[in-house]
């Protein structure tokens, strides 16, 4: 169990959770995974975004990609849910929109396969603080 | 317009880490810098001087009245007792709006870390979250949140080895309106009745179990830590002279991009509807903007290119409220708008003083009038006077602005109104009463299926002889006109000339 008693362990702690995040995210890593976000919020839960999220759980292991499926808050596109975030070793993140499971069989078959965009892109539309 | 096309018109300050990591997963947050601003002020600041930069920074309450937040907190760390508790209000009872809940079920530990700074600078070791039961997603996140950070050492005792104690509890609600309101929210919290009291005193020197209690509402809480991490003058930066910052909205209604939005105060409803929103469904034309929900008021055309703050939106008729933002069109008719919001109080009002119970029942049911043809110009007179003596004499902030949506109404649609009541007519197509379906006698055919489908038997004609609808029979279902094969049947707007 961790239990953290300062503000410098939290950091190093920060620091240690950060930079296995960024081995995920090296191309050149043996450990590289396909990071994707569900948004699992009320809105999205009620478009359907859990079967999407099992969905994509089950594919993706049974076609052999390593990833990591994780559920996360409303992103904000209300209109296109369920929305999800797909993230390639070393590439910016793409937002996806009206992901059933149609359409998430297609982002694996094409954007996670090949690199190749799909329908459904959604353009990121905000600033956020680093 | 100046600002190039591609840059966003959206800053995510509040919502930050919604949509970015697992909220049911304190790694995540932690990696996002999650309870750095905790540990920031623990090690760094004394309490002023924590209220020092909020102060500074210029934020201002977002659950609806704008209070300086800094100078709240500086009022219940003067207040002395041995017992002081932070609260949070996550009642969020605005019809459309669900800014809160997305940041509670995305983002908790945010609120959690800012309400345990707020502990620390006022003196409290006690937080309570006054959540309503009909969030269950976010109540479980929260508990989930709750029991990470005690195991991590994030709340607790002796957090991070500064000595400093907080637990944080959750309080149901039961999901009234009116236990939003601060006063109500803590007799709630107290197991009393949920009604509102006089202020003051207020809740900084008498609150919860009668000892000092800070409440602020969750978007407050949300912008804590960034302010900490970055600076006041980073914050202060971002707005307009007197609103600093960023707002949620929750964006509603007749709008191609419904979703949840964060834009710098100051921004205009032009960028928020047409950019960010992606325009108005179907191409239809613009009508109005509610915010400030229930208690706020409409904006039209002429304020598009307002800068949205608090004092803009005060100034147009309207309040910046808790940030729902229902859009509307053509269709809709705003007499009828005020008429919902009026049907949304009747059901909320707590009953305890008369202008609120009563008065607002009365503007209810001239409303209703208006709507069904029967009204006359008197009532226009009378919805005013009304509002003016609900307004100034009701108990608590739920009646005092609960005739804001006449009031706006009535300013900047007063034609509506007339039409309603000189012309019987309601040009949104949307009051049942004044408008007819009618068959033209020139198309009819007779076949009579029309009369076949009508369920209440409006219909009348004889086989191969042009049919008649009687408009005070008829239901307005529409099932008539889908069956024409002749396109024989139309809605008339016009009032019908009885003869
Ligand atoms: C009728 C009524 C309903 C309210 N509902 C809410 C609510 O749902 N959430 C909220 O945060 N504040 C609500 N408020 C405002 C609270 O009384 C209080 O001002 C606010 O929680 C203070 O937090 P802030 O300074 O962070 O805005 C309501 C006020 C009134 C009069
Ligand atoms: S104004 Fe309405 S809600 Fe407020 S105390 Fe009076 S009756 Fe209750
Ligand atoms: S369905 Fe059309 S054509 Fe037939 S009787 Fe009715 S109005 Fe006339
Ligand atoms: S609109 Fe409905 S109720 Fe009215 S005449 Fe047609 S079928 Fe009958």
């Amino acid at each position: 169990m961790t239990h953290i008693k300062s503000l410098e362990q939290l950091t190093s702690k920060r620091d240690e959770l950060k930079s296995n995040l960024s081995r995920l995210d090296d191309p050149n890593n043996s450990e590289k995974k396909v990071q994707i976000k569900v948004a699992m919020a009320t809105c999205g839960i009620a478009s359907g975004a859990r079967t999407t999220m099992d969905f994509l759980t089950a594919e993706l292991s049974k076609r052999n990609i390593p990833s990591v499926v994780t559920q996360t808050g409303c992103m904000g596109y209300c209109y296109a849910e369920p929305t999800i975030e797909v993230k390639l070793p070393g590439k910016e993140a793409v937002i996806f929109g009206y992901v059933d499971t149609k359409r998430a069989d297609e982002i694996i078959e094409k954007y996670i396969k090949t690199g190749e965009l799909t329908e459904g892109v959604i353009p990121r539309n905000y600033d956020t603080i680093d | 317009m100046e600002t190039p096309v591609n840059k966003p018109k959206q800053l995510r300050i509040a919502l930050r880490n919604c949509g970015m990591l697992d909220p049911e997963n304190i790694a995540e947050s932690i990696v996002r810098d999650a309870y750095q601003a905790l540990g920031k002020v623990l090690k760094e600041y004394s309490p002023q001087e924590c209220i020092n930069i909020l102060k500074q920074s210029g934020l201002r309450g977002r659950g609806g009245a704008g209070f300086p937040t800094g100078l709240k907190w500086e009022i219940a760390s003067k207040s002395k007792s041995d017992q002081k508790y932070v609260v949070c209000n996550a009642d969020e009872g605005d019809p459309g709006a669900f800014m809160d809940r997305s940041i509670l079920e995305g983002d908790p530990h945010s609120v959690l870390e800012a309400m345990a700074i707020c502990g620390y600078c006022i003196g409290a070791d006690k937080g309570l979250i006054y959540i309503r039961a009909e969030y269950p997603l976010a109540i479980k996140r929260l508990k989930i949140a709750i029991s990470q950070a005690m195991e991590w050492g994030l709340l607790g005792k002796n957090i991070l080895g500064s000595g400093f104690n907080f637990e944080i509890k959750l309080c149901y609600g039961a999901g009234a309106f009116v236990c939003g309101e601060e006063t109500a929210l803590i007799h709630s919290m107290e197991g009393k009745r949920g009604e509102p009291t006089n202020k003051p005193p207020f809740p900084a020197t008498s609150g919860f179990m009668k000892k000092p209690t800070n409440v602020n509402n969750v978007e407050t809480f949300a912008n804590i830590a960034p302010i900490i991490l970055k600076g006041p003058e980073w914050f202060s930066s971002i707005g307009t002279k007197n609103s600093k910052g960023t707002k949620v909205f929750a964006l509603a209604g007749k709008i191609n991009h419904v979703g949840l939005i964060e834009v710098p105060m100051g921004t205009s409803l032009r960028e928020i509807i047409y950019e960010i929103g992606g325009g108005i469904k179907e191409n239809k034309k613009f009508k109005a903007v509610q915010t400030g929900g229930p208690s706020g008021g409409c904006l039209t055309e002429k304020h598009l290119d307002t800068p949205i703050d608090y004092e803009n939106l005060i100034a147009a008729g309207s309040m910046m409220g808790s940030g729902g933002m229902i859009v509307m069109d053509e269709n809709d008719c705003m007499v009828s708008v005020a008429k919902f919001y009026l049907d949304f109080i009747v059901g909320e009002s707590c009953g305890k003083c008369t202008p609120c119970r009563v008065g607002n029942k009365r503007l209810y049911e001239i409303l209703e009038r208006i709507t069904q043809g029967k009204g006359v110009m008197k009532d226009l007179d009378k919805l005013k006077n009304l509002s003016y003596i609900i307004k100034d004499t009701a108990l608590c902030g739920l009646g005092q602005t609960s005739p804001n949506p006449v009031f706006s109404t009535l300013e900047n649609f007063y034609d509506e109104y007339y039409e309603h009541v000189v012309e019987k007519k309601c040009r949104a197509g949307h009051c049942k009463n004044l408008f007819h379906y009618v068959i033209n006698e020139e198309l009819c055919v007779g076949c009579a299926a029309c009369k076949r489908c009508c369920p209440v038997h409006a219909i009348t004609g004889e086989k191969r002889k042009p049919h008649y609808i009687d408009s005070n029979i008829c239901i307005r279902c529409n099932e008539c006109i889908e069956k024409c094969s002749f396109d024989a049947i139309s809605i008339q707007l016009e009032p019908k000339i009885l003869v």
